[in-house]
């Protein structure tokens, strides 16, 4: 544990007293310290769970400002930069530092009478920091149209295309990978958020409700969580997304694939909270709060539910990937979100034919996303999981 | 209680389980807005014949669509039960008979991926656990990590590009033309087969990799272990007569999930890479509302997961006698 003081030192100067002094207090913190803290403390020694919790706040921190960030809009398109490779982003014109710009892409063809782009190096389209681009409302509140970086057109000869820069390359329409990614991860990674949330609401009620009373309701659920878990994932997700009526909302669209995702993990969780309920109801402080007089669903919500909150935490972590993989797959079939909405699984629907991939291949970076995402939430989620037993 | 008694009530659970399933299985396949005859009356219009709203009731009624809930899905259910699993709408056929065409080709393709998984997910794990903290486990454990996190179907296109580049044509579907009639057709089909057998196992076996190399570390550690060792007993022998014993429990118990884990990976997949399994068509029919057939397949692909867990809780009280004792104490 801490190391101990030194004994038997008698000249202790003034520094090293304080130091001690010092050591004691942090000892003394450590002892009294509540379990949340020491899980923590635990988590942030987990140096992997340290860099996905990082890495997860920037991609969220990327959603919440997507439209700000990305240099255009989710619909803004371009016939010219259909299908365009990433730009290249210079330093030097005709060997002089001008600071980042792209040259214009110009459409020409191979010797096998296939579309290539060409950069136009005549004139340098510098980018530019605080752009005036489409407008967008940022957290559905503020309009602007101010965005991070984008080309300035200023020099543009009147009647061209305008110059874009788009780092990640363009899709089928033309539009901005980059941005799209980033618009679109507004509803890859909340679904799984939302959806967490929803089965852990169903899951403490209905796994508590199981645990607490017994008996035949007990039974009953039982069956119930067995007959959904018997189901194969994808087939049910896919049966269950096929009910969506075609011609709602996007916003429905969104809500009803949450729920969707969220049917389809509780069953696990409330096996957990059961299990969690039976070892928890014989302990004695239950026993004492029922004589005093405490109803069940204070016992349950009070008393119970602080006892397994770490494990359940745990459990929501890990329970995300497979959410983000679900969201992702079904648009990725065309059964989830559907245009105008885009989440990642919608951008990869352009890689189901192996000539898109092979003649564009950057049209994969949204795999990238999609990993990084389920890797961290699976590497946070095992640090929680370490951490959750701090006694250990 | 003898094992027949524990087989018999492990039967019995699963023929409750079932019954519930084609309950939801047929609450789902309603849940669309609009039914088979709302779509055959679109279809007519569209053809210019002129259909009054008596003809609409007339129709209901004649395929039983008026009728309450709970007596439609009895109808459906004594269906299943005696062979008459319903017409699909889309290719004008039995929905058993469009089952069977593909069921051969997804058991095939389950089952060679499930023995493939424990073929390479167990010795793996063996080794990963014996040599703990070695490069070899470290990159064993970092690979078990990037093939839990990638999608199926991205894989799946990976290796496909993967192929195309290397062979320069696009390994698609699962039967050479003319299907498989000698021994180079055969080799053929072995090699389309390797694609979809590593993109659906690999989620099971890097899952069954880091189930199996924890239980073997945590009997690593144990007392009898140590015991063993002192006695002077072989590493080998402690690890396969000794320690084995205790991670076959959760090899055995993972055989449901893991039936479950390859229909899921086997359908997206299957639509990807085109095979001829129910994948695909059970996405056909989802998108034509051709519900009886997607109905089909659901509580097919539902009762092979049960039929998994049965024969494994069935195993495991075989091999492992604690487990049927301690249900007995509860």
């Amino acid at each position: 544990m801490m190391g101990l003081a030194k004994h038997g030192d008698l000249n202790l100067t003034a520094r090293e007293l304080k130091r001690l002094e010092k050591e004691r207090l942090k000892q003394e913190k450590y002892f009294t310290a509540s379990q949340w803290r020491l899980m923590w403390r635990k988590l942030l020694r987990h140096r992997l769970a340290v860099i996905s919790f990082v890495l997860i706040a920037l991609l969220y921190t990327g959603a919440l400002f997507a439209g700000f960030i990305a240099p255009y809009g989710l619909e803004d398109y371009s016939g010219t930069y259909s299908n365009a490779p990433p730009s290249k982003i210079h330093f030097f014109h005709e060997g002089e530092f001008v600071g980042p710009f792209v040259y214009p892409y110009e459409i020409a063809y191979n010797e096998f009478w296939e579309k290539v782009f060409v950069e136009n190096t005549a004139q340098p389209y510098p980018i530019k920091l605080f752009v005036k681009g489409s407008p967008y409302k940022l957290f559905g509140v503020f309009k602007s149209d101010v965005h991070l970086f984008g080309v300035d057109n200023a020099n543009l000869p009147p009647g061209k295309d305008e110059v874009r820069v788009m780092l990640f390359g363009a899709d089928q329409l033309g539009r901005d990978l980059f941005s799209r990614i980033l618009i679109g991860s507004q509803v890859s990674l909340t679904v799984p958020l939302l959806g967490t949330f929803i089965s852990f609401v169903l899951a403490v009620v209905i796994g508590g409700v199981s645990g607490y009373f017994g008996g035949l309701i007990d039974t009953v659920i039982q069956r119930i969580i067995e007959m959904i878990s018997s189901f194969p994932t994808l087939p049910l997700w896919m049966a269950l997304s096929a009910a969506i009526p075609p011609g709602i909302t996007v916003t429905r669209v969104y809500i009803l694939i949450t729920i969707i995702m969220s049917l389809i993990s509780w069953p696990g969780l409330a096996r957990t909270v059961r299990s969690r309920f039976l070892s928890l109801r014989e302990e004695d402080f239950v026993l004492a709060a029922r004589i005093a007089g405490v109803s069940n669903f204070k016992i349950i919500i009070k008393h119970l539910v602080p006892g397994f909150m770490s494990y359940l935490i745990v459990d929501l972590t890990l329970g995300i990937p497979g959410m983000i993989l679900g969201e992702t797959s079904m648009s990725f079939l065309g059964l989830g979100m559907r245009p105008p909405a885009t989440s990642w699984g919608v951008l990869l629907q352009e890689c189901q034919s192996v000539h898109n991939i092979a003649n564009h291949p950057w049209k994969l970076i949204p795999v990238l996303f999609v990993g990084t995402a389920v890797l961290a939430f699976n590497f946070l989620g095992d640090g929680l999981r370490d951490a959750a037993d701090p006694y250990k | 209680m003898d094992n027949l008694g524990y087989i018999i009530k492990r039967l019995g659970l699963a023929a409750v389980t079932l019954i519930l399933i084609s309950f939801a299985v047929f609450f789902i396949i309603q849940l669309p807005p609009g039914d088979f005859v709302d779509t055959m009356v679109a279809n007519m219009i569209r053809q210019g014949e002129v259909v009054t709203q008596e003809d609409i009731i007339n129709l209901k009624s004649m395929y039983g669509l008026d009728r309450p809930f709970v007596v439609q899905y009895f109808g459906w259910f004594k269906g299943i039960l005696t062979g008459n699993w319903g017409t699909s709408y889309y290719y004008n056929q039995s929905v058993l008979v469009k089952i069977k065409e593909t069921l051969g080709t997804t058991l095939m393709i389950s089952f060679v991926t499930l023995v493939f998984t424990y073929i390479i997910a167990v010795p793996i794990a063996i080794y990963s656990a014996k040599h703990q903290y070695s490069i070899g486990d470290y990159i064993v454990t970092f690979i078990g990590f990037v093939g839990l996190a990638v999608p199926h179907f991205l894989l799946a296109i990976l290796l496909m590009y993967v192929s195309f580049r290397l062979t320069g044509k696009p390994l698609m579907g699962l039967f050479p033309e003319g299907g498989i009639t000698d021994w180079p057709s055969f080799l053929e089909f072995l090699k389309r087969l390797i694609i979809p057998v590593i993109v659906i196992s690999t989620s099971g076996a890097c899952g069954l990799i880091r189930r199996v190399r924890a239980q073997l570390l945590d009997e690593q550690g144990k007392p009898y272990v140590l015991c063993l060792r002192a006695k002077g007993v072989t590493e080998r022998a402690i690890t396969f007569k000794y320690a084995m014993r205790q991670v076959l429990n959760p090899i055995v118990s993972g055989l449901g999930g893991m039936i479950s884990g390859i229909f899921n990976g086997s359908t997206i997949t299957a639509i990807v890479l085109m095979l001829p399994t129910q994948g695909p068509i059970l996405l056909k029919a989802l998108q034509t509302q051709d519900v009886y057939l997607s109905g089909g397949i659901l509580l097919i692909s539902a009762s092979l997961v049960v039929i998994g867990n049965l024969i494994s809780d069935i195993l495991l009280a075989v091999l492992d006698p604690r487990i049927k004792l301690l249900e007995e104490i509860k």
